[in-house]
């Protein structure tokens, strides 16, 4: 994937490169039919509605939904929101007495805001904190739920800087005893775990097509329907997307979405192996050029293409990252990357601010070689060296 | 015969700088929010995309936030600047505007269409600060509220104006600033470039809390990573836009509207260059859209969002239509619309009237 010119991208937990694929099956909805997919009056339209309602298809397989469980938004953080703010304000405009929202300390920041939102509005927002290893211990989840009726619980299924996979059978399970909804961020999921609503009580879900080798721009909610489960929307008008998402749907997007979910659906797993083998030649060429690296996060609930490791010496990343030009990684989650302050992922799992300054992010996809990752291994190497002397340098 | 699409107010076709726009932005691999070499050239894109736009509407790049449409960027606005405000709105309003929240008090329109600007001002009169939500022109008819006579009247009642300029962008000059207004919601696809991106456009200073919340992108006003391919088609539908297409139009719209010989709707009042709303008594607009299809014809019977439901307009009704607000199609005329349009669609519409006997 490294053309010429183009730096070697490692920072997959961002965003993803489009898939060639998808293109192409984007391109006859961007060159020949360019129709509302609302204007069922007419042929054009009916053709792009129908266009959509295929994605819906794919993109409801890849988590074991039917395709009216689907509803599109702009993306995960719309979904996010959506699901969160959605779901108390429905409930309580319904006389619903619960205000308890559980949440995990390591979220995105669009479910931290989205909770933390609605302590505005009444609502008892709680933030659970999480293993060393980035684990949320079931114990944990089941003493807050013990402790008030609580509306809804939200635990990401895979973590966006650390790439922990959580238990949500174990805790999904936990919440549907408790009475409690049951929301999943799977934006760093789809496609590299396997996800199932018809196996795991999940009530929603939220997606993102640009983090599946899809296009920016779009995103689902996956809302359960058996038993059904109730949102207030944000967006209202229209009435598009049985009236919980209105606005006109983005076709062409939507059909690069559904495309991206049907090769997920199709090659996850044959990806995840790839993956993982690139990912341990990565870390077995550091591991042998920088000794005292340390990977965080749990080993074994861990997606295949995520490495988060803290550098040795008590160099800092910003330095390194300052050398690696034609290396695309980075010290956290995109949205907050252009900020000094270190991940607050890394010091909830007790990192020391020291170590979590010295944290690199590195996120292997579908479209990346061994020749990239031993690349990426010598620039990694080189850029320690260098920080590490300009940081013996300033000691001395 | 390729069909003859006659649906602009639904959704333009896409313009070729858009395209080409949208699949060179699909190719940049990089999130806008990263720091590294990907992500400061997709960056650089959006950013370029954010000023073509601040300098085409009248407003600077910081205050132009993207959205992933028009619904959303209404939505943004009502949530947000409507705070701690009563909320007027014209009865011909979108729905994205009547339904974005709720306590929204409708200001009733005069027979052509527009706005009842002593019921308005009436209304502004009677109560605290409002925040006052008008359509620059109506996606239905094509009717234009008099803007530049409710700004002044907006200020001087320390009202806030937001205009959905969805329809008017790109058909009719259009400047947040020369306007008075507060702020604007644009769509992308409803001026020629791609579906799934829009905006909100604020009036320098205005403050905005964001409906999305989480990641701080578009300045802490709107969370989520930038559909930076449709940002970036937008962009270039905006830089193509020429409101020399709209003389052409007009000249075709009135050439439908002559021959026609049906009840044009709005007729009297200042309207889109585009758009002519036809009404037939007695003939259901359902009917009409349909032989007009079979025609090879496409027209719409109204807004195109209501989930295929033809029913009779509520925009018609509030205009007083009553029975025959079920009974108009809308033609709305594309960028590119050919130079025989008006000559096939009204040899369509003479066959569908005489079949139909009406």
């Amino acid at each position: 994937m490294a053309a010429v010119n183009r730096p070697i991208y490692l920072d997959n937990h961002a965003t993803t490169p489009l898939d060639s694929r998808v293109l192409a099956a984007m391109r006859p909805w961007w060159e020949e039919n360019f129709a509302n997919p609302h204007s069922v009056e007419h042929a054009l339209g009916r053709a792009a509605e129908e266009a959509v309602e295929t994605a819906r298809r794919h993109v409801a397989a890849l988590i074991g939904a039917e395709a009216r469980e689907i509803i599109f938004t702009s993306g995960a953080t719309e979904a996010n929101n959506l699901a969160i703010k959605g779901a108390a304000r429905f409930a309580a405009a319904q006389g619903d007495a619960r205000r308890r929202i559980i949440t995990v300390c390591t979220e995105h920041k669009c479910v931290l805001e989205s909770v933390r939102d609605l302590q505005a509005e009444g609502f008892e927002p709680v933030f659970l904190p999480v293993e060393p290893d980035g684990m949320l211990e079931a114990e944990t989840l089941r003493q807050a739920l013990a402790e008030a009726p609580t509306l809804l619980v939200s635990v990401m299924a895979v973590n966006n800087e650390i790439g922990v996979v959580q238990d949500l059978p174990a805790l999904a399970a936990l919440a549907k005893e408790a009475g409690a909804l049951f929301h999943t961020d799977a934006a760093q999921a789809a496609g590299r775990v396997p996800l199932d609503v018809g196996a795991v009580p999940i009530d929603l879900m939220s997606l993102s097509a640009h983090k599946i080798y899809g296009p920016k721009g779009v995103g689902a909610l996956y809302v359960r329907r058996r038993p059904r489960v109730r949102l207030m929307p944000l967006l209202s008008g229209g009435g598009q997307e049985r009236g919980l998402r209105s606005g006109t749907l983005p076709a062409p997007l939507l059909v690069g979405f559904g495309e991206a979910a049907r090769i997920a659906a199709a090659e996850g797993l044959l990806d995840a192996g790839r993956i993982a083998a690139q990912r341990d030649r990565l870390l077995a060429a550091l591991s042998a050029a920088v000794p005292g690296l340390r990977v965080n996060g749990a080993a074994e609930h861990r997606v295949a293409g995520n490495l988060n490791i803290t550098f040795p010496g008590g160099v800092s990343a910003q330095t390194m990252l300052a050398r690696l030009q034609d290396l695309c990684v980075s010290t956290g989650s995109a949205c907050s990357s252009a900020e000094v302050e270190p991940s607050y992922v890394l010091r909830a799992i007790g990192l020391p601010e020291a170590e979590a300054a010295a944290t690199l992010r590195i996120g292997i996809g579908r479209f990346t070689s061994p020749a990239d990752v031993d690349r990426a291994a010598s620039l990694l190497t080189d850029a320690w060296r260098h920080a590490l002397s300009e940081t013996q340098d300033a000691a001395e | 015969m390729t069909p003859l699409y006659l649906d602009a107010n639904a959704t333009e076709p896409l313009r070729p700088a858009a395209r080409e726009a949208v699949l060179a932005a699909l190719d940049l691999l990089g999130n806008p929010s990263s720091v590294h070499a990907a992500g400061r050239a997709a960056r650089q894109m959006l950013e370029q995309a954010r000023r073509r736009i601040a300098e085409r509407f009248g407003t600077s790049p910081q205050e132009v936030v993207f959205t992933s449409g028009a619904t959303e960027a209404n939505a943004l606005a009502l949530h947000s600047l409507g705070q701690r405000r009563r909320i007027l709105a014209g009865a011909t309003e979108h729905p994205a505007i009547l339904r974005a929240v709720p306590g929204i008090v409708t200001v009733p329109v005069l027979p052509d269409g527009q706005v009842d600007v002593a019921a308005l001002a009436a209304a502004l009169a009677e109560g605290p600060p409002a925040l006052v939500c008008l359509m620059a022109a109506n996606n239905e008819t094509g009717v234009l509220h008099p803007l530049e006579e409710i700004a002044p009247l907006c200020r001087k009642h320390d009202a806030l104006l937001h205009v959905d300029a969805v329809q008017v962008a790109g058909r009719l000059p259009l400047d947040l600033a020369a306007l008075g207004a507060d702020s604007l919601a644009l769509s992308a696809h409803k001026l020629g470039g791609p579906k799934g991106a829009g905006a909100l456009l604020l009036r320098r200073g205005l403050d905005l809390s964001a409906l999305f919340t989480g990641g701080g992108q578009e300045r802490g006003r709107r969370g989520g990573t930038e559909a930076l391919p449709a940002i970036a088609g937008f962009a270039a539908a905006v830089a193509e836009l020429d409101l020399a297409e709209g003389q052409k139009l007009a000249a075709l719209r009135d050439g439908i509207e002559e021959g026609a010989r049906a009840i044009v709707v709005g007729a009297g009042a200042p309207r889109l260059p585009n758009t002519s709303c036809l009404l037939l008594p007695g003939a259901p607009a359902e009917t009409q859209v349909i032989a007009l299809d079979l025609a090879g014809v496409q027209v719409s019977a109204g807004a195109a969002c209501s989930s295929g439901k033809v029913t009779a307009s509520p925009v018609l009704q509030a205009m007083g239509l009553g029975a025959d607000a079920g009974c108009a199609i809308r033609v709305s005329l594309p960028w590119n619309a050919p130079p025989d349009a008006a000559q096939r669609f009204l040899t369509a519409y003479a066959e569908m009237r005489r079949r139909l006997g009406c």
